[in-house]
């Protein structure tokens, strides 16, 4: 539904509680205008549940817009007084996608185990319900109190991925929150955002009042320290002070206090602060002893279903892998691991807090824990006979982990196993440094199917800097090997081999930031042929799956991705023209990016292939060279040259130092183990309290 | 290389069966069944149940569940039976399960049943009792509507499924309907409307549905579009229903009896 009857200053955006707060379901409401200006002034975090209420009959799953989730939390609007700090957090995307993310969880259970501060979380609505809000003036809401996002003090977003960004313009705009930071006064919340996609958040600057860079629990309570001191003193200077405030502590990165410069190549010229005090480079936050962080302590279940139905624990933060085309490897360096028996303790408690049957163990590449063969086998041997599955996501191909899946399937399924080769050629794997070799993979696959596996996933880019047909025709035969393989160790013909293939997107803080990115129609012609190759051999060709996406919304991806201010200009009139949920393929429309960004970019003598496909020098300032990830500029574009001549760099939790820069520049260490301090012991099995004669001897009778 | 089996011997078996009421209230009368049955068996788990499993290599609790109000309707009366391998005191189980599920889902009453041979729950619930709720309806408006419907020898709606269009019958799964003095609601919903609306001078009529479960079931929903059918109904707002009970029908009375009535007290002491 196009917002095209909205403006940033429209006054009769929806917004504000109800006239009476008792007042019955259905009483006649106040004028619109009347609601919305009273709004303005209280700010009262008022429910508004029972306006929307009405609306809920007529949307699709509405159990999705009424929280109650087991463990979530509900403080008082006024738990410290007027100077409480309250925070509404923004996963922007459907509820189903945002619930289980453990990143808005974390920031949710710090803020609210303060005294002094709240949080709330508030999802991004479904077009059917945008609707009805819009009709019916009922503002954004946040799921747990129901209250008006425009009431809170912050809102804070977590950005996972570029294609979230309209999402947070439809929000703001059903929050009655201008969509420009310029244009925001003291009525508004501070639109803070955070996460992976947050590292150049030059795209969405505009619509941004401040930016946290790195991990967020220890700066979520920084800058409500900030915020509070601030309110105690009665907000003196107002917004701008406030973010003046911030802005000069280096907690966040503050896109108004930084003049942004371009050159007649339309490239930037330079970014500077045009405040005294406020840092030419803001450094990413990293939290150093996960063993103290132990979140969250208790996670979310929701009634609904969302993507992710497991309790999660997070193993370790950071990945020195080296794999050149991965940004969450590149920004969360370096390695920290938390110990085997913090994760014991964390898997215990969660799920006695949730009831989940199963518990995932994340990290960016499980098994390089230094403990993790003592942590599976103590989980399995733990959790023996209670229905409780484990999941490894994330683990590299080689034998070793074969046994890690054996040890977490000992009595399930082996149904399916999942690597990562990424290239098809060994060439290419040398320039990606995905150092695994096309024997490592086969031996891998041999012991998998030799155990009872049956199905293997590999996973593969295309697109990837160097890369030819000849490259990606490998990944056929690869697979075809898989298969024979498989069939000749299991002698059975059910073994299956599904190919998976995302297109390549460079993003900034790696290696890869100055490469072309491929074009869409490149990448689709090389899949055809790829797709033709493996099923036109009739002895395997049944037994591979082939799964791809079109090219298409990677080129959306890849504009945002390493683009710079001007795109806010493309993302808002995207939004105008109806855009939202870009992640979704049934949402998502390349026609009207395309469209929307030609016409825009056209003014500055751009267009979308001069942000995507072309290729970077070392000189050029790049749009996110002045928010600091750790890595050493010079570093990466050695990486770069390396990468292009084939060289492999390995992995400093085993080989010394190669200078990336990142625990000199953020006063950091890799941190790993083996710990010393092992899994404990559960205590003692009680009976439960639910058997008959419970509490005065042994339980029932078996 | 052989199929694996799962090691070991097969699960325990069932000792007990019990057999449960529990109430869908408030803003969790949005949440569907399949919501419900994620819940409860996390709730199981979190209450240390000791469910009973089926055997092989992806074990199910065993939980039978037995025909859910619709999404959106709230319920005072829904009914779920377990299977257990230890001996389960029914009190203590209600409240370790009451407190293990979100306030919301509340369990009323947890009875007992013989092991084997008790009539299953889906053949006791023969029809069900609901309350519905029309704010912005006048008494005498709803009566004239429920007067033409009950007089209507047939009332054909129409009801888009996920398969398509579909037609049905409202009136023969009707056993009786009637428009009732606000002060006699007996929903917390009802209850709260019909107060807010004596306060407000806004009218609001309450009725009371009974309901022959037949497939496909017919909902207040239907009911309430038979009602538009047959006169100019038009509650300016969505309707608010309850179901107040179900169980068996009581020969003539167009009324239900206690479904667990049988075994209260009967087993296990």
């Amino acid at each position: 539904m196009p917002p095209a009857d909205t403006t940033a200053d429209d006054d009769t955006t929806p917004h504000g509680p109800t006239a009476d707060g008792s007042a019955a379901p259905g009483a006649p409401a106040l004028p619109e205008a009347l609601d919305a200006a009273a709004a303005r002034t209280a700010r009262d975090g008022r429910s508004v549940l029972h306006r929307l209420e009405a609306l809920l009959p007529r949307v699709s799953k509405p159990v999705q817009y009424v929280g109650g989730e087991l463990n979530a939390t509900t403080k008082e609007w006024d738990c410290a007084g007027p100077a409480t700090v309250r925070w509404a957090l923004m996963y922007p995307d459907a509820y189903e996608v945002g619930v289980p993310n453990q990143g808005v969880m974390i920031l949710y259970e710090v803020l609210n185990e303060r005294v002094d501060a709240l949080a709330e979380r508030t999802y991004a609505v479904w077009p059917d319900l945008e609707a009805l809000m819009r009709e019916h003036g009922v503002p954004q809401f946040t799921v747990d109190g129901h209250r008006p996002v425009g009431d809170f003090d912050l809102l804070g977003v977590s950005f996972a991925t570029e294609l979230g960004y309209t999402n947070l313009l439809t929000a703001l705009d059903l929050a009655g929150v201008p969509l420009r930071s310029a244009e925001r006064t003291e009525e508004h919340p501070l639109v803070v955002a955070g996460g992976h996609a947050a590292f150049n958040p030059e795209p969405v600057a505009d619509f941004l009042d401040a930016v946290v860079l790195g991990d967020g629990e220890q700066a979520v309570l920084a800058v409500t320290d900030l915020v509070r001191a601030f309110k105690e003193e009665g907000s003196p200077g107002g917004r701008e002070e406030l973010l003046l405030r911030l802005a000069r502590s280096g907690v966040v990165y503050v896109p108004r206090f930084y003049d942004v410069a371009y050159g007649d190549d339309g490239a930037l010229a330079s970014v500077a602060p045009n405040r005294d005090g406020v840092p030419w480079r803001v450094v990413k936050h990293t939290v150093m002893d996960l063993d103290a962080w132990p979140y969250p302590k208790q996670p979310l279940v929701p009634l609904a279903e969302s993507v992710h139905e497991r309790m999660s624990v997070e193993i370790f933060r950071g990945c020195t892998r080296g794999c050149r085309f991965c940004q969450a490897g590149m920004i969360t360096r370096p390695v920290r691991e938390r110990s085997a028996e913090g994760i014991g303790a964390m898997v215990q408690k969660g799920l006695e807090a949730t009831g989940f049957e199963e518990v995932g163990l994340l990290s960016l590449s499980s098994a390089d824990h230094s403990e993790i063969a003592e942590v599976t086998k103590g989980l399995a041997d733990r959790y023996e006979g209670t229905e409780t599955g484990l999941s490894l996501p994330s683990t590299r191909v080689d034998a070793f982990n074969i046994e890690l899946a054996n040890e977490l399937s000992r009595n399930g399924r082996r149904s399916g196993l999942t690597f990562a080769p990424e290239g098809g050629s060994e060439r290419l794997r040398r320039v990606i440094n995905k150092m695994v070799s096309e024997e490592d993979l086969i031996a891998t696959v041999a012991t998998a199917f030799a155990n009872g596996w049956r199905q293997v996933k590999l996973y593969f880019m295309c697109g990837l800097p160097t890369e030819t047909d000849e490259d990606v025709l490998q990944i056929a035969e690869m697979a075809k090997r898989v298969i024979a393989t498989g069939r000749q160790v299991s002698g059975r013909s059910d073994i299956r081999c599904t190919v998976s293939i995302g297109g390549f997107v460079p993003k900034p803080h790696t290696p890869f930031q100055w490469a072309p990115q491929l074009s869409h129609e490149e990448t689709d012609a090389r899949l055809a042929k790829l797709r033709d190759a493996i099923r036109s051999d009739r002895r395997y060709g049944r037994a591979i799956g082939f799964r791809y996406h079109d090219g298409k919304p990677g080129v959306v991806e890849g504009l945002l991705s390493r683009g710079d201010r001007r795109l806010a200009d493309v993302v808002e009139a995207v939004w105008r023209d109806g855009g939202r949920f870009d992640g979704w393929s049934e949402h998502f429309s390349y026609e009207r990016w395309e469209r929307v960004a030609q016409r825009v970019l056209a003014a500055h003598g751009l267009d979308v292939d001069w942000y995507t496909t072309r290729e970077r020098d070392l000189d050029e300032v790049l749009p996110w060279d002045h928010l600091d990830s750790g890595l050493d500029k010079d570093w990466l574009w050695e990486d770069w040259q390396e990468a292009l001549s084939g060289v492999e760099v390995d992995d400093c939790r085993w080989t010394p130092c190669f200078d990336c820069g990142v625990c000199p520049t953020t006063d950091t260490s890799i941190q790993v183990g083996p710990s010393g301090r092992p899994m404990l012991p559960l205590s003692v099995v009680r009976a439960s309290g639910v058997l008959e004669g419970a509490g005065t001897s042994a339980g029932g009778t078996p | 290389m052989a199929s694996r089996t799962p090691e070991g011997p097969p699960p325990p078996p069932a000792v007990q069966r019990l057999r449960l009421r529990y109430a869908r209230r408030e803003r969790l009368r949005f949440s569907s069944h399949r919501d419900f049955q994620r819940a409860l068996e996390r709730a199981l788990r979190r209450a240390e149940v000791p469910m009973a499993y089926s055997a092989g290599f992806s074990p199910h609790p065993k939980v039978s569940y037995a025909g859910a109000a619709p999404t959106g309707s709230a319920s005072e009366a829904e009914y779920v039976e377990i299977a257990v391998t230890a001996r389960c005191d029914p009190e203590r189980l209600r409240a370790a399960l009451d407190a293990a599920l979100p306030p919301g889902l509340d369990v009323l009453e947890v009875v007992e049943v013989p092991l084997h041979g008790a009539t299953p729950l889906a053949d006791l619930l023969e029809a069900g009792v609901w309350e519905v709720a029309l704010l912005g309806v006048g008494e005498a408006e709803a009566r004239r509507a429920v007067d033409a419907l009950l007089a209507a020898g047939s009332a054909e709606v129409e009801r888009v499924t996920t398969k398509g269009r579909r037609v049905l019958d409202v009136r023969p799964a009707v056993l009786r309907l009637d428009v009732v003095d606000p002060a006699a609601a007996r929903s917390t919903t009802g209850r709260a409307l019909a107060a807010s609306s004596a306060a407000s001078g806004e009218p609001c009529a309450i009725l009371h549905l009974v309901v022959r479960h037949a497939a496909p079931a017919v909902r207040p929903d239907d009911v309430l579009t038979a009602l538009r059918g047959v006169s100019d109904l038009a509650p300016p707002e969505a309707p608010r229903a309850t179901r107040l009970a179900q169980g068996p029908l009581l020969e003539g009375a167009a009324a239900v009896a206690d479904p667990l009535a049988a075994e209260r007290g009967a087993v296990g002491v």
